[in-house]
């Protein structure tokens, strides 16, 4: 780093950290600067929709490092700053405080933004999003005020906000515009057991339901009011409807962006001294086989760290399969793979006992399995995945066939 | 606070203290200890954070939940009779002095 210049990471999210942390473990020697938007050191957001809100962890136990490892490890944590423009010919990096910062690599880890509700009253207080941890602190106010909660959108984050909700004792409405709970990410065998344990815990779930507008009284949300005219008193509405990835720099400087900000296999962009990684990508993804965002921990980690190993000059290419997981109440699910467009399914386990996993498959290969409070199903389901290992049908059903022997004694 | 003694498998030294209740993979990743990862963020789902544990202080933990003995099936390095998940041992006065050793590897 001759000329000074160094990586200069724009979003301090789980893949903004990653790469930072990853550079330094791989020795890069070079200046890290990381511009993070948020007042709070980088931190963990899968625990926010569910621990946090429970009160079983504190902030400080989210962050990924204390404040001081950046400082030991020479990284320049800027704190409540934002990156406005691209200087691609200059290869500078321009802030809002009107200042700029050269760079020879610059990675884009600029996450997502939430779908807004675009329907009238949306704008009213108690209509919350989840997505930062302020956004949860003020649900968290928010929840001891009010009498009922209504949750909008039955993805991941709504019904995780909807289990902590009923655990706090609080009457929870959930309304989903499609068929089904969680249709956008899991297969319908799976929405089944969820829409199961909901209702079980006392959620009135309404599908195929519409929402047309909040009413309000005296600025505050009062009432969710749907397409039927069916109307769902609620002091807090949370909003849960998807993200939309944060490409605007990208853009802005001519870098190809399709539903994210185009990267290949090393996260690099078209042009050559910028990568990104997280939410904010899409790629041609070898286990897919086609182009693919993912908004998932396990994706923006993985990709940060292909990035650093790039910038470091140890390349290697991304090709994790991708795996996920939610919890909700006691149940922990587990995902790896990728479920759609796969003709057959087959149960292992229990699944009355809500104890089971589901193994996906296409054209006789597996190519996605689920767990439901079976963690060691999709750790082996993970290494058989990676491995191209393909158990039969019948050996998925049969609870008593060992998994583990496929892997053979090397790689179990 | 509770001092628990990481041994990395390069044989480092790492002290660190850890206030109540904290698991021993959150006091790791906080303080930059190498060999731990618990990339499930410490609900036992991941076997990542695998360590072994000194035998002196073995019989003063918590048997490990059905969940942790499936997982513990599962992990990268070696599964040995000292083998725990340190996202699933909190910080307490009972283990105060604690050392836990990490393995080669966790993924």
């Amino acid at each position: 780093m001759g000329d000074g210049a160094g990586v200069v990471i724009v979003g301090g999210g789980q893949a903004g950290y990653q790469t930072a942390e990853s550079l330094r473990q791989l020795g890069f020697p070079g200046a890290i600067t990381v511009i993070a938007a948020e007042d709070f050191p980088p931190y963990q957001r899968p625990p926010l929709s569910k621990a946090y809100l429970l009160g079983e962890v504190d902030r400080h136990r989210l962050k990924f490092r204390t404040e001081e490892y950046y400082a030991e490890h020479g990284i320049d944590l800027r704190l409540g700053a934002e990156a406005t423009a691209i200087d691609r010919a200059g290869k500078r990096l321009l802030l809002a405080d009107g200042t700029s910062l050269a760079y020879s690599h610059l990675v884009l880890a600029t996450g997502a933004r939430v779908r807004l509700l675009p329907i009238p009253g949306a704008e009213l207080a108690g209509v919350h999003y989840l997505r930062s941890l302020a956004d949860v602190e003020a649900i968290e106010r928010r929840l001891g005020e009010v009498a009922a909660v209504a949750v909008i959108g039955a993805g991941f984050i709504g019904l995780e906000f909807a289990a902590v909700a009923r655990k706090l004792g609080k009457p929870v409405t959930v309304l989903e515009a499609a068929p089904r709970v969680m249709a956008r990410v899991v297969a319908p065998e799976l929405s089944a057991f969820f829409d199961e344990t909901h209702r079980a815990h006392g959620v009135d779930i309404h599908c195929d339901t519409a929402v047309v507008e909040i009413a309000g009284r005296d600025g505050q949300a009062a009432e969710v009011v749907c397409a039927d005219g069916h109307r769902v008193a609620a002091g807090l509405v949370v909003v849960g409807i998807g993200v939309i990835p944060e490409t605007g720099l990208a853009d802005a400087c001519g870098l190809t962006c399709d539903d994210g900000i185009v990267v290949d296999g090393h996260g690099s962009t078209d042009d050559p001294a910028i990568f990104a990684a997280g939410d904010c990508t899409s790629y041609h993804h070898p286990f897919a086989g086609r182009r693919i965002r993912l908004e998932s921990v396990q994706n923006a980690a993985d990709q940060g760290r292909t990035v650093a190993a790039a910038i470091a000059g140890q390349a290697r290419v991304y090709d994790t399969v991708p795996w996920f997981w939610s919890d909700q109440y006691d149940v922990k699910l587990q995902m790896v793979g990728l479920s759609a467009g796969c003709e057959k399914v087959v149960v292992r386990g229990d699944r009355a006992g809500g104890k089971f996993s589901l193994f996906h498959y296409r054209e006789g290969v597996l190519r996605a399995v689920d767990s439901v409070n079976r963690p060691a199903d999709h750790i082996l389901a993970r290494k058989l995945l990676a491995a191209g290992i393909s158990p039969t049908p019948e050996q998925a059903a049969d609870a008593d066939f060992k998994l583990k022997d496929l892997l053979g004694a090397a790689s179990a | 606070m509770p001092k628990v003694t990481y041994i990395e498998f390069d044989g480092t030294e790492r002290p660190v203290e850890l206030p109540a209740g904290w698991s021993l993979m959150q006091g790791a990743t906080l303080n930059g200890v190498d060999g731990i990862e618990g990339e499930c963020g410490g609900s036992c789902g991941c076997a990542t954070c695998h360590v072994y544990v000194d035998e002196a202080f073995l019989d003063k933990l918590d048997p490990p939940s059905e969940t942790e003995e499936e997982m513990l099936d599962c992990t990268s390095s070696p599964r040995e009779a000292n083998s725990r998940l340190s996202c699933q041992i909190k910080a307490d006065p009972r283990i105060d002095g604690i050392i836990v050793r990490l393995p080669e590897t966790q993924s």
